[in-house]
């Protein structure tokens, strides 16, 4: 247990494991250790980013189905009242049409109804003619009557 | 155990004493056959088993972070790489704890200490007697030594050489950055202008003596209580696993009270060694921040 050169020699390997801590051990692992720091800070960073975009998007989501539904509701009751307007154009255009028919139907029998008048008029003379001229036939005395159609004839 | 034509006395002699390697009375070189040739050695020796332990500890400890580091991923860790990234962060962060400045070679040296003390601490749990007669094994049979001058000290740090040896090498490279960081005049001026301190230059100089004497007490005592602290707790710890060693040979009822104060001890010691290393650490740290701070 005396003090001797040990002391020198355990300086020596001391400063030699020291230095070759320093040199060989040391950085590298420390190296690591950071790196790998570095790199969990960065995913933790990753992912609250894509915590916060996946909020984003999902606030986007609804505000897009909820402009989607507000359009479709939208659509729909254009289409009811488009509809509505082509039921009642149709109810107008046929009322039109209906009347068009009428009127020109009343006319067409007003018409026939005149014909028919003028023609049973016409057939009504000639027969009131035709009786007429059967009773004068009969009735008619060329002698008594001679100076009444010369008579007549001469007021033609 | 003791062995049967060991007494007691012997046997704790032969546990504390080194193998001595230096040159004899009549000017050869060799080994110390006994403590009194140990000590005739004077400075110029070598304590073999001290130096074999220390720097087959340190390569161990080396080799094996080398070998993490060279292949150290910044990815999922595995294996080895796992353990000694817990120590690495574990003694990182004491570091960040207690030194302030910026010095890339403080981590290192703590890691180196703090390590490295607590391998040669830990061969204090190695049972006292396995590499002893295990060196004398090879000692008588390899090199043909007499077996019982095969002095074999496991345990480094009960060895105040390499105690002392790590405690001047940290006051050295804390005395470097003192100068350093200071200057020559700030080191001069630490050591004489506080802590008594005045405006009047009668005074001041006044102070120089006393001041000296009490600054030049505390830096020397930085080196010798970091050192003396690991070697007196190793030391007492190694000594009361030597004296329940004997109990093994002591009949039954001793052998097995011995028994059972060996694991009490061993497990008792294992808070110590940690203890002793993770102190020696911090200290460390410690009186390098002192050496970077300017007042």
């Amino acid at each position: 247990m005396n003090l001797n050169a040990t002391i020198i020699g355990q300086m020596i390997a001391f400063a030699v494991f020291v230095a070759f801590c320093m040199k060989f051990v040391w950085p590298p692992i420390m190296a690591a250790l950071e790196e790998r720091t570095k790199k969990i800070a960065d995913g933790l960073a990753a992912a609250e980013r894509g915590r916060h975009e996946q909020e984003l998007a999902e606030k986007r989501a609804t505000q897009v189905i909820h402009e989607a539904k507000e359009q479709a509701n939208e659509i729909i009751s254009q289409a009811q009242r488009r509809g509505n307007e082509i039921v009642d154009e149709s109810k107008d255009n046929a009322r039109v049409e209906g009347d068009r028919i009428l009127t020109s139907a009343k006319a067409e029998i007003e018409q026939e109804t005149n014909r028919a008048k003028d023609e049973l008029r016409l057939q009504v003379g000639s027969v009131a003619i035709a009786g007429a001229a059967k009773i004068i036939s009969r009735e008619i005395d060329d002698k008594a009557h001679t100076d009444l159609l010369e008579e007549l004839v001469s007021q033609i | 155990m003791a062995t049967e034509t060991l007494t007691s006395t012997e046997y704790i002699r032969h546990h504390l004493q080194n193998l001595t390697f230096g040159q004899h009375h009549d000017g050869s070189w060799g080994l110390a056959h006994d403590a009194a040739e140990a000590a005739d050695m004077g400075f110029w020796s070598i304590n073999v088993d001290s130096m074999a332990m220390t720097l087959g500890l340190g390569t161990l400890l080396m080799w094996f972070f080398y070998r993490v580091a060279k292949k150290v991923e910044a990815g999922v860790p595995t294996g080895a790489q796992n353990f000694a990234e817990m120590v690495i962060d574990f003694i990182n962060d004491s570091v960040r704890g207690s030194f302030t400045g910026r010095n890339p070679l403080v981590a290192p040296l703590a890691f180196t200490i703090f390590l490295w003390v607590f391998l040669m601490n830990l061969m204090d749990l190695l049972p006292i007697d396995l590499v002893p007669e295990i060196a004398k094994f090879i000692g008588a049979n390899v090199f043909g030594m007499d077996p019982h001058a095969v002095f074999f000290k496991v345990v480094p740090s009960t060895d105040p050489n390499i105690t002392f040896g790590m405690a001047f090498g940290v006051f050295a490279i804390a005395m470097y950055y003192t100068i350093k960081v200071k200057g020559v005049g700030g080191f001069v001026g630490e050591l004489t202008l506080q802590p008594f301190e005045s405006k009047n230059l009668g005074l001041k100089i006044l102070f120089i003596p006393i001041n000296f004497v009490l600054e030049f007490v505390s830096l020397i005592a930085k080196p010798i209580s970091l050192s003396l602290r690991l070697f007196g707790n190793m030391y007492a710890g190694e000594m009361i696993f030597i004296l329940i060693a004997i109990m093994f040979s002591a009949g039954t009822v001793m052998a097995s009270l011995g028994g059972v104060l060996q694991v009490g001890w061993a497990i008792f010691h294992i808070l110590i060694i940690t203890l002793q290393a993770f102190i020696f650490m911090t200290l460390t740290i410690v009186y390098l921040d002192m050496a970077h701070q300017e007042h």
